[in-house]
């Protein structure tokens, strides 16, 4: 996390890969005992992954990471709880799950998350999906759309905020 | 969308992180305290003989140490329940500095001074002025400390907001008392906390509003 609030790309994907595998387990167990069907599951660490990225400058450096993602995921958890209309009661402790072996969830699309993309304007979506599911580098983009490097970055947070908004305005 | 895609994207913007959060609300009361002072200042200013009661008067120096001690405890809170893994727990016991100090500031006035004159000295001579004033300074900090929360990622919100409307009115109760010509504990307990409890039930309500995320 260090790297990655840095700036370094590699090391924040493999971070973000690596969280995304324990929230799984995490979520995952934490609705298991309430009922919310399995494929929901992504849609809550969608949004606890984006709820890191834009909320990562509250996390203190001097302080271990774990209780941090803790914290972010149980609140995104009781969210997600409430607007199911439960009683919110989540316990969520890191250290008590292993990373799972396999991620074979990672390949399953989250359905909010495609819904709430329809809601960019064509440019941004078109800049999130090039990113995203064509894998290609911000720079690539620019020169396809004409735009200059730094404008398809703003862009792009743009748009990554404007995805989490959009889970925000959901629950209230 | 796929997870694994999602993370692409997110890696890609990497390098749009914003200053740490401590930095943001340090940065927007002090912007907010500021903007309440200069306006202090222009519509009240400080009383007139401000350096002679600061060093004759016990009772004037304790206003200060009483509303500092409202205001500094509130700062640090806040800047604990800007973040998402701060338990409120035992800090919470912070708060308590401020009645304590005031309760002991009544008992003391109320050995020194004889009981028929407790009364006037409680209504003292400007009740409505302190009533309305120390909720119109806290305006600008209690804008400055929710915009700064809005940027953090509390997650007690209720609680988050009514330690801001508490910090906004200390600040607010510290500028108004050295305008103030009234300095007996009697009277800071009976008009002061009134402005400190309203802007901290206004802080709550609005947190439990806009400090979601």
């Amino acid at each position: 996390m260090r790297a990655a609030i840095a700036g370094d790309e590699s090391a924040y994907r493999k971070l973000l890969s690596e969280l995304s595998q324990v929230l799984r387990g995490v979520v995952r167990r934490g609705f298991a005992g309430v009922g919310v069907p399995r494929d929901d599951v992504e849609d809550v660490v969608q949004d606890v992954l984006l709820a890191i990225h834009l909320k990562r400058h509250t996390w203190d450096r001097s302080m271990p990471l774990g209780p941090w993602v803790s914290a972010i995921a149980r609140n995104k958890m009781i969210d997600d709880l409430r607007r199911r209309g439960r009683r919110p009661e989540v316990a969520v402790d890191l250290s008590e799950f292993e990373i799972e072996g396999e991620d074979q969830q990672a390949s399953i699309d989250a359905r909010d998350l495609d819904r709430v993309l329809n809601g960019l304007s064509d440019k941004n979506r078109d800049i999130v999906r090039s990113i995203s599911i064509d894998g290609h580098s911000a720079k690539e983009v620019a020169e396809r759309l004409g735009m200059t490097e730094v404008a398809v970055r703003v862009a792009l947070h743009r748009s990554l905020k404007a995805l989490a908004a959009t889970y925000q305005e959901k629950n209230t | 969308m796929r997870t694994d895609d999602l993370i692409k994207a997110i890696a890609a913007d990497a390098k749009t992180v914003e200053p740490p959060i401590g930095q943001t609300l340090t940065m927007a009361v002090g912007a907010g305290t500021l903007i309440s002072a200069l306006l202090f200042l222009w519509a009240l200013g400080i009383r007139d003989n401000f350096m002679d009661s600061i060093a004759t008067s016990v009772r004037f120096a304790f206003k200060f140490v009483l509303t500092l001690s409202v205001a500094i405890p509130a700062f640090l809170l806040v800047r604990g329940l800007a973040r998402p893994d701060f338990k409120p727990d035992g800090r919470l016991w912070w708060l308590a500095l401020a009645p304590a100090l005031l309760l002991a500031g009544i008992i003391g006035e109320m050995m020194v001074l004889p009981a028929d004159t407790w009364k006037a000295r409680m209504i003292g001579q400007n009740s409505v002025y302190c009533l309305i004033v120390i909720p119109i300074l806290s305006l600008a900090p209690l804008a400055a400390v929710l915009y700064a929360l809005r940027k953090g990622a509390p997650t007690h919100p209720v609680t988050a907001g009514a330690v801001g409307g508490l910090l906004s009115a200390g600040i607010a109760a510290t500028l108004y008392a050295a305008h103030c010509p009234d300095d007996s504990p009697l009277f800071l307990a009976a008009w002061y906390t009134i402005g400190v409890v309203v802007m901290t039930g206004v802080g709550a309500l609005l947190g439990s509003r806009m400090l979601r995320w």
